[in-house]
């Protein structure tokens, strides 16, 4: 029997967001260098409000891309069916520009590593960094660790993180699914 | 999780609407990618493919390549001229040979129709048909519905035409299944003797009258004289012909509304349609050799996907 639980409810993340916007503006100053990019397709929601927060913050336009790694993972012809890509909306050379890819679970790693390897296609980034909302320790498959980090949890290998982001925030919760 | 339901790509007659429509989709993410600072993606780095082409190609063998090597594919080309095909060996030696050098994918042309069929039943490796004879030539007609689409957001519905030597031409076939799996009205448009005779079968309209035609449709697909395939003499001559069934300027001033042109090329510049007619812009023909590298990859890819590693 599926047995939902609730790692953080609508307020508790957006305290998350707002501690995770705060510590981006810590080290980026001004985002005049600083381009973020939401990982596809369940990223993407979360970094569009960290995005939408962020600028209440600062008041500044920041880049912001969206980026498929599906044509880079290592996990092609290995799985049924076929991998069907998400759309990559990046219009914008990266070369030099501090890059923060944002995801909304950390998990064994490789998703990540595609993601280094499809932004190298669009320049020479000057760093990349990492933020995820939440990191699954002790289940990373390759050396990879986030530098921002909303909640870490430990969970075992059949429970799944579920990220639930709405558009009204108070519909929004991480649950956590034991099968 | 979406499937591709067949493992070759032998015509369009065996595609599902889905199938094109999961085609469509790749190829639109392939677009983005051909169109990055960095062009290529690794994704068929462990695959091996050989283009066999048993007949003149520039454009498909070009686009096929290109779309080969953007996906870091092992690439081998074969050409039929200067091979031992000349020395009589047959066609299923000849690419038994190239197997045992482990190819994963061919992309065959071949001027005999039914031969990717002919190939896909007795070797072990995924069939392309890159165009058999007169029979098919799926990739074309793939890249046109996807720039039709492109421009128009929808082919459900629309009007198309296709004009010229229906008879001898691959693309027309190919294009009439595609166009109407995706729901679009067909419409053949010639000189009598380049119109097959059963053409009905296809449930295609049948018109001889081209300016009444191209007021009718919403897209004109253009197609070459094919003279390397007619015996016989089928027109007068090709001044007549253009005077008959060439799309010029002062033909299209002629209509009430503004039509996407296409061809497949290559193009007779002043026999089927005019210079000015070509580089106007109601004319797709340069997006439709852009859209060919990213349907290609998209072919690729979702056949590359069903070979699976144990």
């Amino acid at each position: 029997m599926k047995k939902n639980k609730v790692i953080l409810n609508f307020k508790e993340l957006s305290i998350i967001i707002d501690r995770l916007c705060h510590q981006l503006v810590e080290n980026h100053f001004d985002f005049s260098k600083t381009i973020l990019i939401g990982l596809q397709p369940r990223g993407v929601l979360f970094a569009q409000k960290i995005l939408s927060r962020l600028c209440e913050i600062t008041n500044k336009n920041i880049q912001y891309g969206e980026l498929d790694v599906t044509f880079f993972r290592d996990d092609f012809r290995r799985r049924p069916g076929v991998l069907t890509p998400h759309e990559t909306n990046i219009d914008f050379s990266i070369e030099n520009f501090n890059v923060v890819i944002i995801d909304d679970v950390l998990y064994t790693g490789r998703t990540i590593r595609s993601a280094l390897d499809a932004l190298g296609s669009f320049g020479r980034a000057n760093s990349i960094e990492l933020l995820t909302l939440i990191d699954r320790r002790f289940t990373r498959e390759i050396p990879i660790e986030a530098k921002y980090i909303g909640k870490s949890v430990d969970v075992f290998e059949t429970e799944y993180v579920i990220v639930n982001l709405d558009l009204d925030d108070k519909e929004s919760n991480v649950l956590l699914l034991n099968n | 999780m979406k499937d591709f339901s067949v493992n070759h790509l032998l015509g369009i007659k065996n595609l599902s609407q889905n199938d094109i429509k999961l085609i469509f989709d790749v190829a639109s993410k392939f677009k983005e990618v051909i169109n990055r600072p960095i062009k290529k993606v690794p994704t068929l780095r462990d695959i091996t493919v050989a283009n066999l082409f048993f007949e003149n190609s520039t454009r498909t063998k070009l686009s096929f390549e290109l779309a080969e090597k953007r996906l870091s594919a092992e690439v081998i080309n074969f050409s039929s001229s200067g091979s031992s095909v000349s020395k009589g060996e047959t066609l299923v030696d000849t690419v038994n040979n190239i197997l045992a050098m482990k190819v994963d994918i061919v992309v065959i042309r071949h001027p005999d129709a039914g031969a990717a069929s002919f190939l896909s039943k007795n070797i072990q490796a995924s069939v392309i048909n890159a165009g058999d004879g007169s029979h098919e030539h799926p990739t074309q007609a793939l890249l046109d519905s996807f720039s039709i689409l492109e421009k128009m957001n929808d082919i459900k519905g629309k009007n198309i035409l296709l004009l010229g030597d229906i008879k001898h031409s691959r693309v027309a076939l190919s294009n009439i299944f595609c166009l109407q799996k995706l729901g679009a009205n067909v419409r053949v448009c010639g000189p009598p003797t380049l119109i097959p005779k059963n053409i009905h079968d296809l449930n295609v309209e049948v018109s001889f009258n081209l300016k009444e035609s191209l007021n009718w449709c919403d897209a004109v697909n253009v197609l070459r004289i094919q003279l390397e395939r007619q015996n016989l003499k089928l027109f007068p001559s090709l001044r007549e012909y253009t005077m008959m069934y060439g799309v010029n300027k002062e033909l299209l001033q002629t209509i009430n509304k503004e039509i996407l042109i296409l061809h497949p090329g290559p193009i007779n510049r002043g026999v089927e349609i005019t210079s000015e007619v070509a580089d106007s812009h109601q004319s797709i023909i340069l997006n439709q050799v852009e859209n060919g590298v990213a349907i290609r990859m998209a072919v690729l890819y979702l056949l590359a996907s069903k070979i699976k590693i144990s």
